[in-house]
């Protein structure tokens, strides 16, 4: 099969869903002119004209209000975040608009939009330009909240995203932009939105894991393996509401669980994974829950720094070890 | 001026007017549930600014919105049973007075952030010119959400891509419980236009046939691709922030004569008197029609069910 990097993954989901569908728009900052910081809108614009790709102000505030508004009246807008980071300035507009107002006006609003927001640790781009930040918005009803860990799943995932009719926020980790994957040419690959995938299966230990960190996960439960392990890895998907199904049967197979995400470990996703096994299935379980996430700091900037915040594949391979012992 | 349409102006006004009484009463004691916001004095602005619009137009609202809602046309009955968080509700019961919404008539929505709804409404007016329409879309806003920098960034995309759009604010004056002169570096919020490169221009928002003509002007203007514009309605609002406000911040005296002396729906019910176009029985006549509407929106608020339990849970996701 071909392979394409995760950025012409995401860009050719952009076209085929443009050619699809006339209502689906994209604005964003540096679009038209850069193509994206990531190239991940390069040429979009000679396709589908400035009308449907757009450059806006600096303005995260307006962008995602104005999709808002365009998605109230029957548009389909995809809104790019620059960064993720930079959430924080429109973060009204994303908790108590976008994800309120079909519920709060009783059905009668649809706000069927994508944010797209390039998330993760990439060459010390430091406290404000490197955070995955998918925790924020998991205790917010009526968002959803996606984020792809490979080329193939970046396309089936945003065109999925862009074709629902719910609000959802696509996290897109900035150093999977580069990464080359096999991803079929099939104008309907779509990814299930709310559902997990068992990318491997085992018995003995189950590893959740979503986004960049599924690598890690990947290769830890390699070297588990040689070792003995028989080694589960769930690959999240999709992070609000997340799979609780999927990863419960799993659970109940395996008897252990570790989560590992590359945001910080306090008050991150893990918890609220955890604490539905803890719930739901305590009686499953042979040993304590074990969650991995990066250190509670901002991101740091030294290279040497920013490595002791990540994050790595020990962790993960110690985490599991431990559980044996 | 035809007939038909000071007719059309003075039922609109008097049946805010009467609206607003009522859910006062109710608020009062306490059989609306939630804050209530009322518009009582400002009626004009609503009712002479929809007056230029269809149900293919869009508004935007504030949390002080009832009188939009009813000027874009929405019915007093399910607006009246949202209120009281009943299941017939606009919103099924799940908004209430803040958010409440008539998508059907282009009423996308009050908001309870002060400040909200600028950004929203551009978005809209950006899909109609995506899609190449006449339609416009029009947002209301206080003098206090002025001070939002959702107000900056809504401006200038507005401008920048000459949206077809209209900011009407209704400068009454207070901030909630501040005077809005002690929170905002102008005395004129519509000057602030000149940042923009658009229009701006002060009407008194208390006469309903000037808001008419000159929020009509605006939304010309944006209808033929020529962009945004800020019409600064003055008025002055004449009830506390909330029902139950104890309005500690000025006296009662104050309120009264402002609101005596600029009373838009007695203006305006003078000026056709004195220009002979109505008489006192056909103010009668509209009136009862008003009271008689509002009573049965009552009614059938109070005798609609609340929603089921079971309703928690929907409208949250589609997919």
């Amino acid at each position: 099969m071909r392979e394409i990097t995760f950025s012409e993954a995401t860009l050719e989901a952009m076209k085929e869903e443009m050619e699809r569908d006339d209502t689906i728009f994209v604005m964003g900052e540096d679009i038209v002119r850069q193509g994206g910081i990531f190239g991940q809108f390069k040429g979009l614009p000679d396709s589908f004209g400035i009308e449907r790709v757009i450059d806006t102000p600096i303005s995260e505030t307006a962008i995602v209000g104005a999709a808002i508004g365009a998605a109230l009246v029957g548009m389909r807008p995809v809104a790019d975040m620059h960064f993720a980071d930079f959430m924080g300035v429109c973060m009204d507009e994303i908790v108590n608009q976008m994800a309120k107002i079909r519920y709060m006006f009783g059905g009668q609003a649809r706000v069927p939009m994508v944010i797209r927001a390039p998330d993760g640790l990439i060459r010390s781009a430091a406290a404000q330009h490197s955070q995955s930040i998918e925790a924020w918005f998991n205790n917010i009803p009526g968002l959803k909240v996606v984020t792809p860990s490979n080329p193939a799943d970046a396309k089936g995932l945003l065109k999925a995203a862009i074709r629902s009719d719910d609000p959802i926020i696509y996290f897109e980790n900035k150093d999977l932009f580069r990464q080359t994957g096999e991803v079929p040419e099939d104008e309907e690959l779509l990814v299930d939105i709310g559902k997990a995938k068992v990318v491997k299966e085992g018995t003995d230990v189950t590893i959740v894991s979503y986004s960049i960190m599924m690598q890690k996960a990947l290769e830890a439960a390699q070297i588990l393996e040689s070792e003995g392990y028989s080694v589960e890895v769930i690959d999240l998907i999709t992070l609000s509401p997340f799979d609780e199904e999927t990863v419960l049967e799993s659970v109940k197979k395996t008897h252990r669980l570790l989560i590992v995400h590359e945001a910080v470990k306090i008050g991150g996703l893990g918890g609220e994974v955890a604490a539905v096994v803890a719930e739901k299935a305590l009686d499953y379980l042979d040993a304590p829950i074990i969650r991995i996430g990066a250190k509670f700091t901002p991101v740091p900037f030294s290279p040497v720094l920013e490595e002791a915040y990540r994050p790595k594949t020990e962790d993960i391979v110690e985490g599991v070890e431990g559980m044996f012992k | 001026m035809s007939k038909e349409l000071y007719i059309q102006f003075y039922r609109t006004m008097y049946k805010i007017r009467i609206f607003e009484k009522r859910i006062e009463e109710f608020s009062l004691k306490a059989e609306i549930p939630g804050f209530v916001h009322l518009y009582i004095g400002e009626e004009a602005i609503a009712t002479g600014v929809c007056a230029n619009l269809t149900h293919a137009d869009y508004i935007q609202s504030t949390h002080r919105g009832h009188g939009h809602t009813i000027a874009k046309g929405a019915q007093v009955d399910r607006m009246m049973a949202e209120l009281f968080g009943k299941s017939t509700g606009y919103c099924k019961g799940k908004g209430g007075s803040m958010h409440i919404a008539d998508f059907s008539v282009g009423m996308l929505g009050a908001n309870g952030v002060v400040g909200g709804g600028y950004t929203l409404a551009a978005g809209a007016a950006l899909a109609e010119k995506i899609r190449k329409t006449n339609n416009v879309s029009v947002v209301f806003f206080g003098d206090g959400a002025s001070n939002r920098g959702t107000f900056h960034e809504a401006l200038n995309m507005a401008a920048v891509w000459k949206l077809p759009v209209v900011f009407i604010c209704e400068n009454n004056e207070w901030a909630s419980t501040t005077p809005y002169l002690d929170v905002t570096s102008v005395q004129d919020i519509s000057v602030r236009a000149v940042s923009y490169s658009i229009p701006g221009v002060i009407v008194d928002g208390n006469d309903v046939m000037k808001v008419y003509e000159e929020s009509g002007k605006a939304i010309e203007r944006a209808r033929k691709g020529e962009g945004p514009s800020i019409v600064e309605m003055k008025t002055y609002r004449i009830k506390g922030h909330y029902v139950g406000d104890p309005e500690m911040y000025r006296t009662k005296e104050e309120v009264e004569k402002r609101f005596d002396a600029n009373d838009p729906i007695k203006r305006f019910k003078d000026k056709i008197i004195s220009e002979g176009v109505l008489s006192e029985n056909d103010f009668k006549e509209i009136q009862e029609k008003v009271i008689n509407e509002i009573d049965e929106a009552v009614q059938f608020a109070l005798d609609s069910p609340y929603p089921e339990v079971e309703e928690l849970y929907n409208d949250l996701y589609i997919d």
